[in-house]
């Protein structure tokens, strides 16, 4: 099992190549992944029993992204995780990739093919009720933005979550208060969000989104048997990146070379107060 | 549905009442379900529309409810589909294929997940009820997504034959079901039922009547009775799959007719119809050609026989129809 330590410096690393393949491919979703990454890490290094081995087996635990714009935290895992070379990331959003800007099938590892919003819940619910109804032990998850909550078919994959009891279904709102028209709390309100998903029969846990142990005690086993698990992760947009951090322009912004040079340089300084010195 | 002059030919013909599709469709899946655990019937409130009450009673483990939320409905469906269950989303066609059509197009079809998705008390079965409850537009959307088969059976053979295909489909597929009881057509006898392939019921080369659902009946006996009153010889084809569509029968109608006529309980825009003089006009061939379906306005309301009758998808119309166009200059 990696160390806090362990993960906060590959959550670095994810950050930098999310940045650069962004870079790279001349488009994506910057501030959304760099929000979520910290969750992705945590899921795929501690949470999830998936692997490029296992990838095909009935048993395995099911992520689904519901928020599929945050594609390149997504790819930057599995790669890391070894469902593909990075190098693979080249083609991001090119012509005829496979890694297009949202998550696709056609990508190692990836579940489901996302990137409309408010799909993502009642596919888990399906996946979940799939391992119910065998007897099965794996689980399924799926990250949300707290935007997306807007979405009416949430609310109806949030009732029959808990009208099927499916404690091995974990939602996660990466609540990072932003999205493309400001914050989240203006376009359309969603407070008080603990209570609506408790009220809706849910167990719910509000955590650091950017906190591995806080993540990892909210996800490594169901928060109470018998109801579905609600992990309200309080994010940071554009986390890590102080230019970028809590700025809406970040939502779908490229960085220009300088701003890439400047972002490179505060997470190199990062990993290297963490090494040590080796970048 | 029937006029007593359209009765006399069918018994004439020999043609004898079934029941509705979508009984044929229960009967049928709980059938499969009996000796397959892995198939599931999926419900939005929507088991009692679906003559699903005895599914629910012999298999109770095997049909999963997600109350009135089609949305859901497709998502879960989805999600099951995923994890190796042979999945069939039950619910009305006007409901499954416009509020949950974002959930067909991206979760099940570009997903690529075999889920079959059925289309309840499809058309104007429920036309007393207004055009909330109409599909009308199901064969337009749905054409216009990739990875689905379109099928729309004309009775309780081609019903029987679907759900069987449907559920031994690796790929997504759409089935489209009436309420009211309809005649039993020729069978296999005449015509052997694959997903893709037209089905010619009676030969001919005067006009040709191609048809879908449960508008064929009407050409089958259009066809009788304008070989009874005017010695025409017309050709019936059903053509259960919409899509795909089987080009070759379109051509060899086209090709072989004087003219074309097409019948679907459908809205012309984007129908049956225009998908067949897409394949006729790509291939330069020239016909007298016309397509009977709901003209887009505002679709008149009643039962399914009266709308039927208001737009000429009977006997009497698309006779009166082919007719015409025989004798257009």
């Amino acid at each position: 099992m990696p160390t806090d330590r362990d993960l906060a410096l590959k959550s670095l690393r994810y950050r930098r190549s999310i940045l650069r393949w962004i870079k790279h491919a001349g488009a994506g979703h910057t501030g959304g992944s760099l929000s979520c990454v910290d969750i992705l890490n945590v899921l795929y290094n501690r949470i999830l029993r998936v692997s490029p081995a296992t990838a095909a087996d009935p048993l395995r635990d099911r992520y689904i992204q519901s928020k599929g714009h945050s594609v390149e935290a997504l790819f930057v895992v599995l790669a890391d995780r070894g469902f593909f070379p990075e190098s693979d990331l080249g083609t991001l959003c090119g012509y005829d990739s496979a890694y297009v800007g949202h998550p696709t099938r056609h990508v190692a590892g990836v579940e489901q093919n996302t990137g409309a919003l408010g799909h993502g819940l009642p596919i888990a619910v399906g996946t979940a009720l799939a391992a119910k109804l065998d007897g099965a032990a794996f689980r399924a998850f799926t990250l949300l933005g707290d935007g997306e909550l807007a979405e009416g078919s949430n609310w109806e994959g949030a009732l029959a979550g808990a009208h099927y009891k499916l404690d091995n279904l974990t939602a996660i709102i990466d609540c990072n208060t932003l999205q493309i028209t400001g914050r989240t709390k203006d376009v359309m309100n969603h407070e008080p969000l603990a209570d609506k998903w408790a009220a809706f029969g849910w167990a719910v846990r509000t955590v650091d989104g950017h906190d591995f142990a806080a993540l990892t005690a909210a996800l490594e086993k169901p928060l109470q048997p018998g109801k579905p698990s609600c992990v309200i992760a309080r994010t940071t947009k554009g986390k890590g990146v102080s230019f970028m951090e809590d700025v809406g322009k970040w939502h779908h912004g490229v960085p220009n070379d300088d701003e890439f040079a400047r972002a490179n340089a505060e997470l190199d300084a990062a990993i290297a107060a963490l090494t040590g010195g080796a970048a | 549905m029937y006029s007593p002059a359209a009765k006399a030919v069918a018994e004439k013909l020999g043609l004898k009442m079934g029941r509705a599709n979508l009984e044929e469709f229960a009967d049928t899946l709980l059938a499969l379900a009996k000796t397959d655990r892995n198939i599931l019937a999926v419900t939005s409130d929507s088991r009692g529309s679906g003559k699903l009450g005895p599914f629910g009673q012999a298999l109770p483990q095997q049909i999963v409810e997600v109350g009135i939320a089609e949305q859901n409905l497709v998502g879960i469906a989805a999600g099951l589909g995923s994890c190796g269950k042979n999945v069939f989303a039950v619910s009305p066609a006007c409901f499954l294929t416009a509020r949950s059509l974002e959930q067909i197009k991206n979760d099940i079809c570009y997903s690529d997940h075999p889920v079959t998705l059925v289309g309840i008390s499809a058309g104007v079965s429920y036309g007393a009820l207004g055009t909330t409850h109409h599909s009308l537009h199901d064969f337009a959307v749905l054409r216009a997504i990739n990875n689905l088969t379109v099928v729309a059976p004309a009775d309780n053979f081609e019903a029987r034959e679907a759900v069987r295909a449907a559920a031994a489909a690796t790929s997504p597929v759409y089935l489209r079901f009436g309420k009211a009881p309809l005649y039993t057509l020729p069978g296999a006898e005449t015509a052997p039922f694959t997903l893709g392939a037209a089905r010619t019921l009676r030969p001919g080369r005067d006009v040709a009547f191609l048809a879908t659902g449960e508008t064929v009946v009407h050409a089958l006996l259009a066809a009788a009775h304008l070989e009874a009153t005017a010695g025409l010889a017309c050709r019936v084809v059903s053509f259960p799959t919409v899509k795909p569509l089987d080009t070759a029968a379109v051509l060899a109608a086209a090709r072989e007719c004087r003219a074309v006529v097409t019948a679907e309980e459908h809205l012309v825009a984007g129908g049956f119809g225009e998908a067949v003089a897409g394949v006729i006009a790509q291939a330069g061939v020239g016909t007298r050609f016309r397509i009977v379906g709901i003209p887009d306005e505002y679709t008149v309301t009643g039962s399914q026989a009266d709308i039927f009758r208001h737009y000429g998808l009977t006997m009497e119309g698309l006779a009166a129809t082919a007719s015409a166009l025989l004798a257009r200059p």
